[in-house]
Protein backbone atom coordinates (compact mmCIF):
# COMPACT_ATOMS: atom_id res chain seq x y z
CA UNK A 1 0.00 0.00 0.00
CA UNK A 2 0.80 3.35 -0.28
CA UNK A 3 1.10 5.57 2.92
CA UNK A 4 2.40 9.28 3.12
CA UNK A 5 5.91 9.07 5.17
CA UNK A 6 6.50 12.86 6.58
CA UNK A 7 4.94 14.26 3.43
CA UNK A 8 6.16 11.78 1.08
CA UNK A 9 4.29 8.98 -0.88
CA UNK A 10 5.88 5.30 0.07
CA UNK A 11 5.05 2.18 -0.61
CA UNK A 12 5.33 -0.49 2.10
CA UNK A 13 4.31 -3.79 2.20
CA UNK A 14 3.93 -3.71 6.46
CA UNK A 15 -0.28 -3.92 7.70
CA UNK A 16 0.93 -2.01 11.04
CA UNK A 17 2.80 1.25 12.36
CA UNK A 18 5.26 -1.15 14.49
CA UNK A 19 6.13 -3.21 11.24
CA UNK A 20 5.71 -0.31 9.37
CA UNK A 21 8.63 1.43 11.00
CA UNK A 22 10.92 -1.38 11.07
CA UNK A 23 10.77 -2.38 7.09
CA UNK A 24 11.67 1.65 6.45
CA UNK A 25 14.65 0.89 8.73
CA UNK A 26 13.23 2.93 11.75
CA UNK A 27 15.41 0.61 14.22
CA UNK A 28 17.28 2.78 16.35
CA UNK A 29 15.22 5.86 18.20
CA UNK A 30 14.67 8.43 19.56
CA UNK A 31 11.73 8.66 17.82
CA UNK A 32 7.72 9.71 18.39
CA UNK A 33 5.09 9.08 15.78
CA UNK A 34 1.68 10.27 14.65
CA UNK A 35 -0.81 8.42 12.56
CA UNK A 36 -2.88 10.97 10.47
CA UNK A 37 -2.09 13.79 12.79
CA UNK A 38 -2.59 11.81 16.32
CA UNK A 39 -0.01 10.82 18.62
CA UNK A 40 0.81 7.13 18.41
CA UNK A 41 2.25 6.16 21.45
CA UNK A 42 5.08 3.52 21.10
CA UNK A 43 3.71 0.92 23.09
CA UNK A 44 0.65 1.05 20.73
CA UNK A 45 2.29 0.97 17.19
CA UNK A 46 2.49 -2.99 17.07
CA UNK A 47 -1.75 -2.67 17.53
CA UNK A 48 -1.84 0.03 14.81
CA UNK A 49 -2.90 -1.26 11.58
CA UNK A 50 -2.44 1.01 8.69
CA UNK A 51 -4.15 2.08 5.60
CA UNK A 52 -4.13 2.90 1.90
CA UNK A 53 -3.34 6.76 2.25
CA UNK A 54 -2.94 7.42 5.73
CA UNK A 55 -0.24 9.96 7.11
CA UNK A 56 2.41 8.80 9.16
CA UNK A 57 4.90 11.18 10.78
CA UNK A 58 8.17 10.05 12.20
CA UNK A 59 9.57 12.91 14.63
CA UNK A 60 12.80 12.85 16.69
CA UNK A 61 14.77 15.56 18.41
CA UNK A 62 16.47 18.47 16.86
CA UNK A 63 18.08 21.73 18.29
CA UNK A 64 15.10 23.98 19.68
CA UNK A 65 14.68 27.77 21.01
CA UNK B 1 13.57 29.73 40.84
CA UNK B 2 10.69 27.34 40.68
CA UNK B 3 9.46 25.54 38.02
CA UNK B 4 6.49 23.02 39.06
CA UNK B 5 8.03 22.19 42.18
CA UNK B 6 12.06 21.72 41.19
CA UNK B 7 14.21 24.21 42.26
CA UNK B 8 16.49 25.83 39.51
CA UNK B 9 19.56 27.39 40.95
CA UNK B 10 20.12 28.86 37.52
CA UNK B 11 17.99 31.45 36.39
CA UNK B 12 19.46 31.84 32.64
CA UNK B 13 17.68 29.07 30.33
CA UNK B 14 19.57 28.38 26.84
CA UNK B 15 18.14 26.83 23.49
CA UNK B 16 20.35 25.02 21.48
CA UNK B 17 19.46 26.35 17.94
CA UNK B 18 21.58 27.96 15.37
CA UNK B 19 25.27 27.63 16.74
CA UNK B 20 28.30 27.37 14.55
CA UNK B 21 29.08 23.81 16.26
CA UNK B 22 28.02 21.21 18.32
CA UNK B 23 31.06 21.58 20.28
CA UNK B 24 30.47 25.31 20.53
CA UNK B 25 26.86 24.59 21.48
CA UNK B 26 28.50 22.57 24.68
CA UNK B 27 30.79 24.99 25.42
CA UNK B 28 27.81 27.69 25.60
CA UNK B 29 26.33 25.92 28.15
CA UNK B 30 28.76 25.30 30.23
CA UNK B 31 29.91 28.79 30.36
CA UNK B 32 25.99 29.98 30.50
CA UNK B 33 25.63 27.78 33.90
CA UNK B 34 22.44 27.26 32.55
CA UNK B 35 20.66 23.74 33.77
CA UNK B 36 17.75 23.55 31.67
CA UNK B 37 17.49 24.05 27.74
CA UNK B 38 15.18 24.09 24.93
CA UNK B 39 15.13 21.03 22.68
CA UNK B 40 12.86 20.51 19.65
CA UNK B 41 11.23 17.87 17.11
CA UNK B 42 11.31 17.83 13.45
CA UNK B 43 10.78 14.73 10.89
CA UNK B 44 13.54 12.35 10.06
CA UNK B 45 14.05 9.77 7.41
CA UNK B 46 14.95 6.50 8.47
CA UNK B 47 18.70 6.14 8.75
CA UNK B 48 19.37 9.91 9.37
CA UNK B 49 20.14 9.34 13.06
CA UNK B 50 20.64 13.09 13.60
CA UNK B 51 18.09 13.26 16.46
CA UNK B 52 19.99 10.16 18.07
CA UNK B 53 23.68 12.61 17.57
CA UNK B 54 21.85 15.84 18.86
CA UNK B 55 20.33 14.26 22.18
CA UNK B 56 23.12 12.47 23.18
CA UNK B 57 24.93 15.68 22.83
CA UNK B 58 22.87 17.40 25.26
CA UNK B 59 22.93 14.50 27.62
CA UNK B 60 26.42 14.61 27.97
CA UNK B 61 26.20 18.21 28.93
CA UNK B 62 24.09 16.99 32.10
CA UNK B 63 21.29 19.57 31.93
CA UNK B 64 17.38 19.15 32.01
CA UNK B 65 15.57 19.72 28.71
CA UNK B 66 12.70 22.04 28.41
CA UNK B 67 10.78 21.02 24.97
CA UNK B 68 8.98 23.55 22.71
CA UNK B 69 6.04 23.28 20.31
CA UNK B 70 7.73 25.77 18.20
CA UNK B 71 6.24 26.12 14.57
CA UNK B 72 2.87 25.40 15.88
CA UNK B 73 0.44 27.81 14.43
CA UNK B 74 -3.20 25.48 15.81
CA UNK B 75 -4.12 23.91 19.30
CA UNK B 76 -4.22 20.63 17.38
CA UNK B 77 -0.32 20.83 16.01
CA UNK B 78 0.59 21.95 19.44
CA UNK B 79 -0.96 19.50 21.58
CA UNK B 80 -0.01 16.73 19.40
CA UNK B 81 3.71 17.90 19.11
CA UNK B 82 3.68 17.97 22.95
CA UNK B 83 1.99 14.52 23.26
CA UNK B 84 5.07 13.57 21.27
CA UNK B 85 7.87 15.27 22.91
CA UNK B 86 6.87 13.65 26.07
CA UNK B 87 7.61 10.38 25.28
CA UNK B 88 11.20 11.41 23.17
CA UNK B 89 12.30 13.21 26.03
CA UNK B 90 10.79 11.85 28.78
CA UNK B 91 9.45 14.89 30.56
CA UNK B 92 6.30 17.14 30.96
CA UNK B 93 7.76 19.85 31.22
CA UNK B 94 6.68 21.46 28.14
CA UNK B 95 7.63 25.47 26.33
CA UNK B 96 4.29 25.95 24.69
CA UNK B 97 3.96 27.60 21.57
CA UNK B 98 1.30 28.43 19.63
CA UNK B 99 1.97 31.30 16.83
CA UNK B 100 -0.42 33.48 15.55
CA UNK B 101 1.42 35.77 13.23
CA UNK B 102 3.83 35.05 11.20
CA UNK B 103 6.08 38.38 10.51
CA UNK B 104 6.19 38.75 14.41
CA UNK B 105 5.53 35.18 16.10
CA UNK B 106 3.59 36.41 18.59
CA UNK B 107 1.63 34.43 20.22
CA UNK B 108 -1.91 33.36 19.20
CA UNK B 109 -3.35 33.64 23.08
CA UNK B 110 -6.78 32.42 22.43
CA UNK B 111 -5.16 28.68 21.22
CA UNK B 112 -2.55 28.76 24.11
CA UNK B 113 -4.89 28.96 26.85
CA UNK B 114 -6.87 26.13 24.87
CA UNK B 115 -3.91 24.13 24.35
CA UNK B 116 -2.91 24.78 27.70
CA UNK B 117 -6.05 23.67 29.58
CA UNK B 118 -5.81 20.31 27.36
CA UNK B 119 -2.10 19.83 28.24
CA UNK B 120 -2.49 20.50 32.32
CA UNK B 121 -5.52 18.40 32.29
CA UNK B 122 -3.19 15.68 30.35
CA UNK B 123 -0.59 15.96 32.86
CA UNK B 124 1.86 18.18 31.56
CA UNK B 125 3.73 21.21 33.33
CA UNK B 126 3.32 23.83 30.68
CA UNK B 127 5.34 26.87 30.54
CA UNK B 128 3.18 28.93 28.22
CA UNK B 129 5.37 31.43 25.49
CA UNK B 130 2.67 34.47 25.86
CA UNK B 131 2.50 38.24 25.86
CA UNK B 132 2.00 40.83 28.68
CA UNK B 133 -1.45 40.60 28.51
CA UNK B 134 -2.97 40.26 32.02
CA UNK B 135 -6.36 39.09 30.78
CA UNK B 136 -4.77 36.36 28.85
CA UNK B 137 -2.35 35.64 31.87
CA UNK B 138 -5.45 34.88 34.61
CA UNK B 139 -6.88 32.44 31.54
CA UNK B 140 -3.58 30.52 31.39
CA UNK B 141 -3.21 30.57 35.23
CA UNK B 142 -6.74 29.17 35.20
CA UNK B 143 -6.67 26.58 32.54
CA UNK B 144 -3.22 25.24 35.16
CA UNK B 145 -0.33 27.06 33.98
CA UNK B 146 1.95 28.29 36.70
CA UNK B 147 5.28 29.38 34.69
CA UNK B 148 4.28 32.64 32.37
CA UNK B 149 6.98 33.51 29.41
CA UNK B 150 6.11 36.88 28.69
CA UNK B 151 7.93 37.99 25.46
CA UNK B 152 10.81 41.21 25.61
CA UNK B 153 9.95 41.34 21.75
CA UNK B 154 9.47 39.27 18.94
CA UNK B 155 11.57 36.37 18.92
CA UNK B 156 15.29 36.53 17.26
CA UNK B 157 14.63 40.19 16.87
CA UNK B 158 17.25 41.18 19.99
CA UNK B 159 15.22 44.38 20.40
CA UNK B 160 15.31 43.62 24.36
CA UNK B 161 11.93 44.45 26.29
CA UNK B 162 9.60 46.18 24.46
CA UNK B 163 6.89 47.17 27.15
CA UNK B 164 8.62 47.44 30.45
CA UNK B 165 5.63 49.05 31.78
CA UNK B 166 3.35 46.02 30.71
CA UNK B 167 6.18 43.05 32.28
CA UNK B 168 6.14 44.90 35.77
CA UNK B 169 2.06 45.10 35.85
CA UNK B 170 2.84 41.60 34.95
CA UNK B 171 5.22 40.83 38.08
CA UNK B 172 3.12 42.54 40.67
CA UNK B 173 -0.06 41.08 39.44
CA UNK B 174 1.68 37.43 40.09
CA UNK B 175 3.72 38.03 43.03
CA UNK B 176 4.03 34.50 43.73
CA UNK B 177 4.30 32.93 40.36
CA UNK B 178 7.27 32.28 37.78
CA UNK B 179 7.59 34.93 35.32
CA UNK B 180 10.59 34.14 33.09
CA UNK B 181 11.55 36.54 30.18
CA UNK B 182 11.20 34.45 26.74
CA UNK B 183 12.85 35.74 23.56
CA UNK B 184 13.99 39.52 22.14
CA UNK B 185 16.48 39.32 24.20
CA UNK B 186 19.57 40.37 22.47
CA UNK B 187 22.46 41.29 24.62
CA UNK B 188 23.02 40.96 28.41
CA UNK B 189 21.76 44.25 29.64
CA UNK B 190 18.31 43.20 28.94
CA UNK B 191 18.50 40.25 30.42
CA UNK B 192 19.67 42.38 33.83
CA UNK B 193 16.72 44.65 33.34
CA UNK B 194 14.72 41.66 33.03
CA UNK B 195 15.83 40.44 36.42
CA UNK B 196 16.28 44.16 37.77
CA UNK B 197 12.18 44.17 37.34
CA UNK B 198 11.70 40.87 39.30
CA UNK B 199 11.31 38.34 36.66
CA UNK B 200 12.51 35.13 37.95
CA UNK B 201 14.58 34.42 35.23
CA UNK B 202 14.99 34.77 31.03
CA UNK B 203 14.99 32.36 28.42
CA UNK B 204 17.39 33.59 25.53
CA UNK B 205 18.32 31.77 22.00
CA UNK B 206 19.82 33.85 19.13
CA UNK B 207 21.03 35.94 21.43
CA UNK B 208 24.48 33.45 22.27
CA UNK B 209 24.06 30.99 19.37
CA UNK B 210 24.34 33.94 16.77
CA UNK B 211 26.95 36.44 18.82
CA UNK B 212 30.64 36.05 16.96
CA UNK B 213 31.68 34.61 20.00
CA UNK B 214 28.39 32.61 21.44
CA UNK B 215 30.97 30.70 24.23
CA UNK B 216 31.73 34.49 25.84
CA UNK B 217 28.18 36.03 25.19
CA UNK B 218 27.48 33.01 27.18
CA UNK B 219 29.25 33.95 30.28
CA UNK B 220 28.26 37.71 29.34
CA UNK B 221 25.03 36.61 30.12
CA UNK B 222 25.54 34.52 33.43
CA UNK B 223 27.15 37.66 34.67
CA UNK B 224 24.09 39.76 33.70
CA UNK B 225 21.54 37.56 35.20
CA UNK B 226 23.67 37.07 38.61
CA UNK B 227 23.93 41.06 38.47
CA UNK B 228 19.98 41.69 37.89
CA UNK B 229 19.14 39.22 40.24
CA UNK B 230 21.08 40.89 42.92
CA UNK B 231 20.07 44.70 41.66
CA UNK B 232 16.69 43.23 42.69
CA UNK B 233 16.76 41.79 46.20
CA UNK B 234 19.06 45.11 47.36
CA UNK B 235 15.59 46.69 46.40
CA UNK B 236 16.92 49.52 43.57
CA UNK B 237 16.47 53.61 43.70
CA UNK B 238 13.40 54.26 42.04
CA UNK B 239 13.29 56.71 38.99
CA UNK B 240 12.76 60.35 39.87
CA UNK B 241 11.70 63.46 37.41
CA UNK B 242 13.76 66.24 39.55
CA UNK B 243 17.64 66.13 40.42
CA UNK B 244 17.99 65.30 43.85
CA UNK B 245 21.50 66.33 45.43
CA UNK B 246 24.09 63.13 45.90
CA UNK B 247 26.37 65.75 48.64
CA UNK B 248 24.55 66.88 51.07
CA UNK B 249 24.16 70.64 51.74
CA UNK B 250 23.50 70.93 55.29
CA UNK B 251 26.88 72.86 56.61
CA UNK B 252 27.89 73.68 53.21
CA UNK B 253 29.59 77.17 53.50
CA UNK B 254 28.37 80.44 52.04
CA UNK B 255 30.80 81.49 49.63
CA UNK B 256 29.00 83.03 46.83
CA UNK B 257 26.39 85.38 45.83
CA UNK B 258 25.74 88.43 48.31
CA UNK B 259 28.56 88.19 51.28
CA UNK B 260 31.06 88.10 47.92
CA UNK B 261 30.09 91.71 46.72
Amino acid sequence: MKIMLNGAPTDIAAKTLADALAELGYDDGPFATALNREFVPAGERSATPLEDGDAVEVIAPMQGG
Amino acid sequence: MQIYGQTIASRLMLGTARYPSPDILKRAIEASGAEIVTVSLRREAAGERAGRKFWDIVRETGVKVLPNTAGCHSVREAVTTAQMAREVFGTNWIKLEVIGDADTLQPDLFGLVEATRILSDDGFAVLAYTTEDLVAADRLVEAGCRVLMPWGSPIGSARGLNNVYGLRAMRARYPDLTLIVDAGLGVPSHAAQALELGYDGVLLSSAVALAGDPVAMASAFKLAVAAGRLAFEADPLLPRDMAEPSTPVLGQATLGGAALQ
